[in-house]
């Protein structure tokens, strides 16, 4: 590696782009957004105004976005994300194991199979779970064959997880299998040598030593499903919102900017404080990555 | 030992336990049914759920279809410019992080990361502030096309090119450097060298890269939705609009071909990253 004071033409040349970049559409759009979390809007003229802020003016903003009201969504966004990770975890690691301990000619095409779904656009994949699910969809028709139903089976909290464990589904297998690849077997036969039964095998060794793989798979699931609103908007409904459907409210309809800036920053700090607690773990286990 | 196992029944044969597959075949079936109904349902002659019988009348009425079609050409248009800043800011800033020592580098690879952390809604909505309070939203609403897609491709530029660095970046670090001192002992210039060794090795990663950030652009609703004036839908946003008000048979049309986009430059981007790709 060469240090950069020696090439600094070079260094500069490369650096800059991508920093620039990152600066402009990125830092200062969500330092701004920072700032605004803090602001009310100014009054002018007795009116208040649609465009001009008091900035670093008021804590109000998180003062109401404890409301009961939004809490509860923030609550809501919480539990339906741990949820649907520990559902996606408790499918994805059996999935994972099996394709690492498949014949080694058959593992790229299940591989496949199980993460290709993640490529096709999330709002397809959403808007196809709920035509198969609506009152009038195959699932419903299928049951009326059999002289069931029709059910409702949307807009409620069920229809948020299997939608959020459908569509993030991949995120959890991709970590899974890439660490349980590179666990060393030998242990796991050890194990097995020396009495241990599969479960105990599997408590003791198995997932103690995939653990930076189950961690990286958790964080990968659970922050996009924290921060969703097209799931919940679509297959939930209004009495299924969560914060990610209440931001784009206050943003597209409410128009109280502040107020939406104070909501996204509290789904950032919540963000920040999942990572670090990625990070706490991690920094402890002897997994195979580490 | 062995022989007397029948399959399934060694110790780590965990791939042939019946109930492993069921779960698996259970899984494929729960991934799969879903688009498989929405991809049979495009060609169905009415939108109740029923099938009616086979008709290509879905795809061409959404051809004909401005607001669909042009939404579709405005995705495809965005997507080719952003993958193509995306793929160079990508592969300089993987150049940056894997030639060189510099202070504060942990802290400069965690902040070449961040998009890929933070929640897309949030990032959506603070450049959504930016476009608005700089004036940029307002004032490429009347620019010519694509002109007035800049605020997009900016956008997407930002939030997939951290992307390509991650690809580039793993494919340079099987980079012998001894090929390069070699080429500049025989007289080439830090220029050619950069053009004739690095660059070829380059190659599989930079073009996997670039379909990596050509789907995410193509994918993108959230930050797309925030960031377009009013001027400017994109096909992912024209069709939740469509899914708002409905359902509707041209919806079911109009994303099989977008999927059938995606997953052609999916699986070539896969085929250039695959096994048998020598490493030199």
């Amino acid at each position: 590696m060469d240090d950069w004071k020696d090439f600094r033409r070079v260094f500069w040349t490369l650096a800059s782009p991508g920093t620039v970049w990152m600066l402009v559409f990125f830092i200062i759009p969500m330092a701004f957004l920072f700032v605004l979390s803090f602001s009310s809007k100014a009054v002018v003229d007795g009116e208040t105004s649609t465009t001009a802020y008091n900035y670093f003016s008021t804590l109000g903003n998180y003062v109401a976005a404890g409301g009961e009201n939004y809490l509860i969504l923030l609550w809501r966004a919480i539990w339906t994300s741990a949820l649907a990770t520990a559902i996606c975890l408790a499918l994805a690691y059996p999935l994972a194991m099996a394709v690492c301990f498949a014949p080694a000619r058959w593992r790229p095409l299940l591989l496949l199979l199980l993460i290709l779904p993640f490529w096709i656009n999330l709002l397809i994949r959403t808007y196809a779970l709920y035509s198969i699910f609506r009152s009038t969809g195959v699932v419903n028709q299928t049951l009326g064959v059999l002289g069931l139903g029709p059910f409702e089976m949307l807009n409620n909290t069920t229809a948020v997880v299997m939608g959020l464990v459908y569509v993030y589904l991949p995120f959890m297998v991709l970590p899974l299998y890439s660490t349980i690849e590179k666990l060393d077997r030998s242990f796991l036969e050890a194990s097995l040598d020396l009495g241990a039964t599969q479960a105990t095998t599997f408590l003791r060794v198995t997932w103690p030593l995939t653990l930076p793989g189950i961690i990286t798979g958790i964080i990968l699931v659970f922050i996009p499903c924290l921060g969703t609103f097209l799931t919940s908007d679509i297959l939930g409904g209004p009495n299924n919102w969560n914060i990610g459907n209440a931001i784009q409210n206050q943003f597209l309809e409410a128009n109280n900017w502040p107020f939406g800036a104070a909501l996204s920053f509290i789904l950032v700090y919540a963000t920040s404080i999942a990572l670090l607690l990625q990070w706490l773990v991690a920094r402890r286990s002897k997994g195979v990555d580490a | 030992m062995r022989a007397a196992l029948k399959p399934g029944q060694g110790p780590l044969d965990y791939a042939r336990r019946p109930w492993i597959i069921a779960l698996f075949a259970a899984v494929l079936v729960f991934l799969y049914a879903p688009i498989a109904s929405l991809i049979a349902f495009s060609f169905n002659v009415d939108k109740s759920g029923v099938w009616h019988g086979f008709t290509f009348l879905n795809y061409v009425k959404a051809w004909h279809n401005d607001q669909v079609f042009y939404a579709l050409i405005n995705s495809i248009t965005i997507a080719l410019i952003s993958t193509f800043f995306s793929t160079i800011f990508g592969a300089m800033t993987a150049l940056t992080l894997w030639r060189f020592r510099f202070p504060m580098k942990h802290v400069y690879e965690n902040f070449v990361a961040l998009p890929i952390v933070v929640p897309e809604i949030c990032m959506g909505i603070s450049l959504s502030m930016f476009f608005s309070y700089t004036g940029m939203m307002s004032a490429v609403r009347d620019w010519i096309w694509p002109l007035n897609l800049i605020n997009i491709i900016f956008a997407h530029i930002a939030f997939s090119f951290p992307f390509v660095a991650v690809v580039v970046r793993s494919r340079l670090v099987g980079f012998n450097r001894q090929l390069e001192e070699a080429s500049k002992d025989l007289g080439a210039s830090e220029l050619q060298t950069f053009i004739n060794v690095l660059v070829p090795f380059m190659m599989p990663a930079l073009v996997a890269g670039a379909l990596l950030a050509f789907t995410l652009s193509l994918d993108d609703f959230v930050i797309t939705l925030f960031s377009s004036g009013p001027g400017s839908v994109t096909f992912p946003v024209k069709i939740y609009g469509m899914v708002k008000r409905g359902v509707d048979m041209q919806i079911n049309a109009a994303s099989t071909v977008l999927i059938v986009i995606t997953l052609a430059a999916t699986l070539l981007a896969m085929k250039m990253l695959g096994p048998g790709k020598p490493a030199h």
